[in-house]
């Protein structure tokens, strides 16, 4: 993924082989062979697949449920619970068409990636000056940084809603694209800090004797090498935005302004006893968009959660 | 840069002395302070403030709407007498502890097996990862759903079984409820520690193991005296997040039961919530929160010796 040298876990070997070193490369089966086939179903197949299972069953029940017709929801008896031979798009219809389904997955986006834009150059100035300016107290403000990650978004909520409140920003999207920031700003800084830590002294030194600024430095030639690690901060940090949940529960009050997560808590929770195929529905259109960003970005998100417990 | 061999007779300008404005731009201190300006201004005005201000408000009798004048403890003292409160406070400390720990469980056991050599391992991998990735909120309503009173896929399936003949009451008994949002909690959880400590288990040399069996290690021996003292530092900085994000676990709980049923699943976090945003009683709920800090302290504690002692084994040289 990184071809730089000296990232101390190798982030392609989570995904992909069990062992980075020595005993992969003549593509050996290591020392697996010590084990017999039964021996293997028992102590890896077995209690693998049960895990699975149980950490994909939520998905498919939500699947199944937004396809099921209403009738079949609720008659277990009758119809097997667990498939349906007729299948209906109706709930998810309902959603698109006779809901603020699409406004909310909009605010949502914009939410995300407008906060998710400012905490990564916030971030990407922060980290460089941090790792290669050095100038005084540089370590110190890593740490503080690092105890900023540590603050929960539970206790400052209610402090930020008064000053929220106070900026006069109460039930505008702004409120929330300011306040993500402080969840995602310690995340990718210190993740950046390990991505810059990574690129040679040397370039820069050359572009210095060359008489580049420290400006022209960062754009040229910190950034493009740092992107893999750009990617994974931008993901993951559009992702935790995606995730938020007590800031948008707090700070917005309009049906048209809310985010998906709260919507779906508050305005499709109605008591009707037929709710849960669009409640489903709803929630799988809400996850899909981050599914389908994490199959093609899967190396990314690896790398942006052990980076961040690395460093 | 190369204008010199272009233009060489210029006369040479005259060595000036450095201008504040040249301070401002080249000294390597105040260049620092310019670029940190964006990340500083965006953590000072909306962490460390309201960091701050939630303790001053804690001390006041603020409602929504209403400025609150200092009152002292007296937020302190009335939270003392609070049964609710003391019951959130337990619920918490119960819901992290269990939750945590067979988190850990779980995760390493999880990690363990995604680090064998098989078949799919890279799918497999990815697939684990999904409830990291799908908002909590969203698959804790699947989770409700899948936990519904009447229609509860789990009850149907232990009836037919015929394990039970009535429906588990899951998210109106008490404990049931309890044993719900850890579960799910766990669900969530899990996928996060096992990933993270399999990056961990990628670092350590399978020579480590063929010397081990060599010397006639069992399995469990080569787990307890390579694996797992290899593994510790990651597993302390993963433990320290885990806890912390359990311990103020807020959207979860609140898609799941809202606290209920009579308060067995209410948290600090939901039920300063509660207190603050829907009964307006700010200064109450920001002294709920506040009670927390004790806690996140010592947690970070933990964490800061746990970096500490990883320093330590790898060596000084971390750069």
């Amino acid at each position: 993924m990184t071809d730089l040298p000296t990232s101390r876990i190798d982030l392609k070997a989570v995904l992909h082989s069990s062992a980075p070193t020595i005993a992969k490369d003549d593509h050996s089966e290591g020392m697996s062979y010590l084990q017999s086939v039964p021996r293997r179903l028992v102590t890896l197949y077995l209690p693998l697949s049960i895990i699975v299972i149980v950490l994909l069953f939520p998905f498919y029940w939500m699947g199944l449920t937004a396809i099921k017709p209403d009738e079949q929801l609720l008659d277990l008896d009758k119809y097997n619970p667990f498939w349906t031979w007729n299948p209906t798009f109706k709930h998810f219809y309902k959603l698109l068409f006779e809901s603020h389904y699409p406004m909310w997955l909009w605010n949502t986006m914009y939410v995300a990636v407008c906060a998710t834009i400012l905490s990564i150059i916030a971030s990407v100035l922060a980290a460089y000056a941090i790792v290669r300016l050095r100038y005084k107290g540089a370590n110190m403000v890593g740490g503080l940084i690092f105890l900023a990650y540590l603050v929960p978004p539970s206790i400052l909520f209610i402090p930020l809603a008064t000053v929220v409140f106070q900026y006069g920003l109460f039930d505008s999207p702004m409120a929330l694209i300011l306040t993500y920031p402080t969840i995602l700003i310690p995340f990718s800084t210190w993740l950046l800090m390990g991505y810059f830590k990574t690129i040679p002294f040397e370039l820069e030194e050359c572009a210095l004797i060359d008489g580049a600024s420290r400006w022209q430095i960062l754009i040229k030639i910190v950034l493009p090498l740092a992107i893999p690690g750009l990617i994974s901060a931008f993901i993951f940090c559009f992702t935790l935005c995606w995730n938020e949940f007590i800031y948008a529960l707090t700070f917005l009050q309009s049906t048209s302004n809310k985010t998906v997560p709260v919507a779906i808590v508050n305005e499709f929770v109605d008591g009707d006893i037929y709710r849960w195929g669009s409640l489903m529905a709803g929630a799988l259109a809400g996850s899909l968009p981050l599914v389908i960003l994490y199959a093609f970005f899967v190396e990314h998100y690896v790398s942006a959660m052990t980076g961040a417990v690395k460093e | 840069m190369a204008d010199i061999a272009i233009a060489p007779r210029r006369a040479k300008t005259e060595i000036r002395e450095a201008s504040a404005w040249d301070q401002l731009k080249h000294n390597r201190n105040w260049l620092g302070f310019w670029f940190m300006v964006p990340a500083l201004a965006f953590l000072i005005f909306f962490l460390a403030y309201p960091l701050g201000l939630g303790i001053w408000l804690s001390f006041t009798d603020t409602r929504i709407g209403r400025v609150g004048q200092y009152v002292g403890t007296e937020n302190y003292e009335w939270l003392w007498d609070d049964a609710i409160f003391w019951l959130s406070v337990f619920n918490t400390l119960l819901y992290t502890f269990i939750a945590s720990a067979i988190k850990f469980g779980i995760g390493l056991y999880l990690a363990l097996l995604l680090n064998e050599n098989m078949p799919f391992k890279a799918m497999l991998r990815a697939l684990v990862l999904i409830p990291f990735i799908v908002p909590t909120v969203l698959s804790a309503l699947a989770f409700w759903w899948i936990f519904d009173s009447q229609f509860s896929i789990i009850s149907w399936s232990l009836k037919q079984m015929g394990l039970i003949t009535e429906n588990i009451n899951f998210l109106g008994d008490t404990t049931w409820a309890r044993i719900c949002v850890i579960f799910a909690n766990i669900w969530r959880g899990v996928p996060f520690v096992a990933i993270t400590l399999l990056a961990g288990l990628q670092t350590v040399q399978p020579s480590l193991y063929e010397a081990a069996t060599l010397d006639g290690a069992s399995r469990w021996q080569m787990f307890r005296f390579i694996t797992y003292p290899l593994l510790t530092p990651i597993i302390a900085v993963v433990m320290t997040f885990s806890v912390l994000f359990t311990f103020t676990d807020f959207q979860l709980i609140w898609a799941m039961t809202r606290g209920g049923p009579v308060n067995a699943t209410h948290l600090m976090a939901t039920l300063s919530y509660q207190r603050a945003i829907i009964a307006g009683q700010l200064g109450e709920g920001a002294a709920i929160s506040s009670a927390m800090i004790p806690f996140l302290l010592a947690a970070i504690m933990v964490s800061w010796f746990g970096l500490q002692r990883r320093k330590w084994q790898q060596g000084e040289n971390n750069d």
